[in-house]
């Protein structure tokens, strides 16, 4: 009974909340300006947005890896199941289930792709058979890893070091991961081939999902939920089936116009309407 | 042939003990992507604070003098204050200074050696001491018999002992969940970050790993050559040695250390007559020049993985 009453507690609360976050980069760079967005227990959520709009830095604040880049939280909470994690070390953050997957894939390159995923149960203390299975459901997920479990991973091809990153984030057993940017420097093919992945794990393994992404189009049609950063501020929010037929995102970032091609004078105002802040 | 062999030994014998020092640089430079330049000064710390215990404890503690109690009791406090110094090292130098430029740490390290020098000359006096390990260097009766060389039984305990440091510590990287850890920690350190290995242990481990390196390097070479002030610079030896082997290879400080120990020897004794001797002192300085030119990386460094 008390376990049902807790759960629903739980859920009541929002699973991942980030409340008008504001990061300084060397006590002078104002990167985000007040953000603030939530992920539901189990959906996937597109933070999207053109380049130095924030995506990666929001990320990190949750992750907590902008200390290392001289970023700092200096407004606002970030809470994960309804506890404060804004001043949590990555290392208690990873236990806890919170775990990023860096922007440009960032292997061990000169540690075998196996090697790679074994570092990522670092803070777990499990036996080695539960070690091996939990090997094996990663190999199962990313079939081409099996075949390259011995090659170091710096001689391994970009969409293979991607799925070793999100694969060695999945061997912490985590509960949400951030990706950044997934699909950098990736063939069309492979980027979908990994978003297959990224919702066969939401759905099998339950993992809930924050990526930021530049390739808007992909990323909307695999995430639930999306949000639009410019700037450093969220300017626009909505389900994913929304956000990919509006009018404004579709012209924006997807490089559909309504009505075929424009006049200079129309591209003008085009430029204009575009910041929809400030 | 007998003399060419015994000079051979001898180098390749001296050539391990360069290794020991050079395991040292290469712990640390492979985990914090540090070159420590203080590894010198840390052996001859080591070395110092052993034998200045060995002479205390019995005082303090009314053992028998130069007994395995008091040995073992001076090497465990030796081997204590190497890791307090590796892990107040890790604390008050390297963490402020995290994701600075290599050459900011590297000049960090030169500070750090001066520091310990004379932090370690300051508690224990300048004088030159003598250590005794009770292992007599003397030549192998039975290889001096049947085979008519002089090899030192010390040099081959020296060698043993250092065999069994470099196999124990390879297992170490290669097997262990931590050495894997560190190896990562060498590659990427955000990467290692992210996945939620915290930099601070694993660096708390690698200084203190180090220490205990050089204060094994610091027993051998101070029965050796006594414990003097000298022993930071024979360590800078480990230089070509690291050159020649790749910083970032274990067995690489060993082979480098053998080949140049062995080379220089074999140097001084044939080369050395025609150009008026003295060529030990810098023939190990032009065999890592040469081979900066030929092979940067060393003989089993790790290549730079670039993708394009």
């Amino acid at each position: 009974m008390t376990n049902a009453a807790t759960a629903s507690a739980a859920s009541a609360a929002p699973y991942l909340s980030i409340n008008n976050v504001e990061v300084i980069y060397d006590h002078v760079i104002l990167v985000l300006k007040g953000v603030s967005l939530q992920v539901e227990k189990g959906s996937i959520v597109a933070l999207l947005g053109a380049n130095g709009a924030g995506k990666s830095t929001t990320l990190k604040s949750i992750s907590n890896l902008l200390g290392a880049e001289r970023g700092d939280v200096t407004k606002g909470s970030i809470e994960f199941k309804g506890q404060r994690i804004d001043q949590m070390t990555p290392n208690d953050l990873v236990k806890r289930g919170v775990i990023q997957v860096m922007e440009g894939r960032h292997c061990f390159g000169h540690l075998t792709i196996e090697e790679n995923l074994l570092t990522g149960a670092y803070t777990r203390s499990i036996s080695r058979a539960e070690l091996k299975d939990n090997l094996e459901k990663v190999y199962h997920y990313f079939p081409r890893l099996k075949t390259r479990r011995t090659s170091q991973a710096g001689y391994t091809s970009g969409g293979e070091q991607q799925m070793c990153a999100i694969g060695r984030a999945l061997m912490a057993k985590p509960e949400m991961i951030l990706l950044d940017e997934p699909s950098m420097g990736l063939a069309p093919q492979i980027v979908e081939e990994i978003f297959e992945i990224v919702k066969d794990l939401n759905s099998k393994e339950q993992v809930s999902f924050l990526l930021a992404e530049q390739n808007t189009m992909v990323a909307l049609r695999y995430a639930d939920f999306g949000y639009i950063m410019e700037n450093g501020r969220i300017v626009m929010e909505g389900a994913a089936s929304e956000l990919a037929t509006n009018e404004d995102v579709k012209e924006f970032y997807l490089g559909l116009a309504g009505e075929g091609r424009k006049s200079f004078r129309d591209v003008k105002h085009y430029r204009r309407r575009k910041r929809w802040l400030s | 042939m007998g003399f060419f062999f015994e000079v051979l030994i001898g180098g390749l014998l001296s050539g391990v003990l360069y290794a020991l020092v050079a395991l040292g640089f290469v712990l640390i430079y492979k985990a914090s992507g540090v070159f420590n330049f203080a590894q010198g000064a840390m052996v001859f710390f080591a070395a110092l604070t052993f034998v200045g215990f060995q002479a205390l404890l019995p005082g303090w503690t009314g053992l028998e003098e130069g007994s395995v109690m008091v040995f073992w009791l001076a090497f465990i406090l030796a081997l204590a204050s190497m890791i307090v110094l590796g892990i107040l090292t890790e604390k008050v130098v390297l963490r402020p200074l995290v994701n600075q430029p290599q050459i900011t740490l590297f000049m960090a390290t030169i500070g750090l050696s001066f520091l310990v020098e004379g932090i370690a000359q300051a508690i224990w006096g300048a004088n030159v001491r003598a250590l005794d390990l009770g292992i007599a260097d003397e030549p192998i009766g039975w290889i001096l018999d049947s085979a008519d060389m002089i090899v030192s039984s010390f040099d081959v305990f020296a060698a043993a002992l250092a065999g069994i440091l470099v196999a124990a510590l390879a297992l170490f990287f290669q097997y262990t969940k931590v050495g894997r850890a560190l190896r990562a920690v060498a590659d990427d350190h955000q990467a290692a970050l992210s996945i939620g290995i915290p930099l601070q242990h694993i660096w708390a481990i690698v200084w203190g790993v180090a220490g205990f390196v050089a204060l094994v390097a610091g027993l051998i070479w101070g029965a050796r050559s006594g414990v003097q002030f000298a022993l930071t610079f024979t360590a800078l030896k480990a230089l070509p040695v690291l050159i020649l082997g790749g910083f970032t290879s274990v067995p690489g400080a060993i082979v480098g250390g053998l080949i140049i120990g062995a080379s220089e020897k074999l140097a001084e004794v044939y080369i050395g007559p025609f150009v008026g001797g003295g060529i030990e002192g810098w023939f190990p300085y032009m065999l890592a020049l040469f081979f900066l030119l030929v092979r940067p990386e060393g003989l089993f460094g790790e290549k730079h993985i670039d993708r394009v």
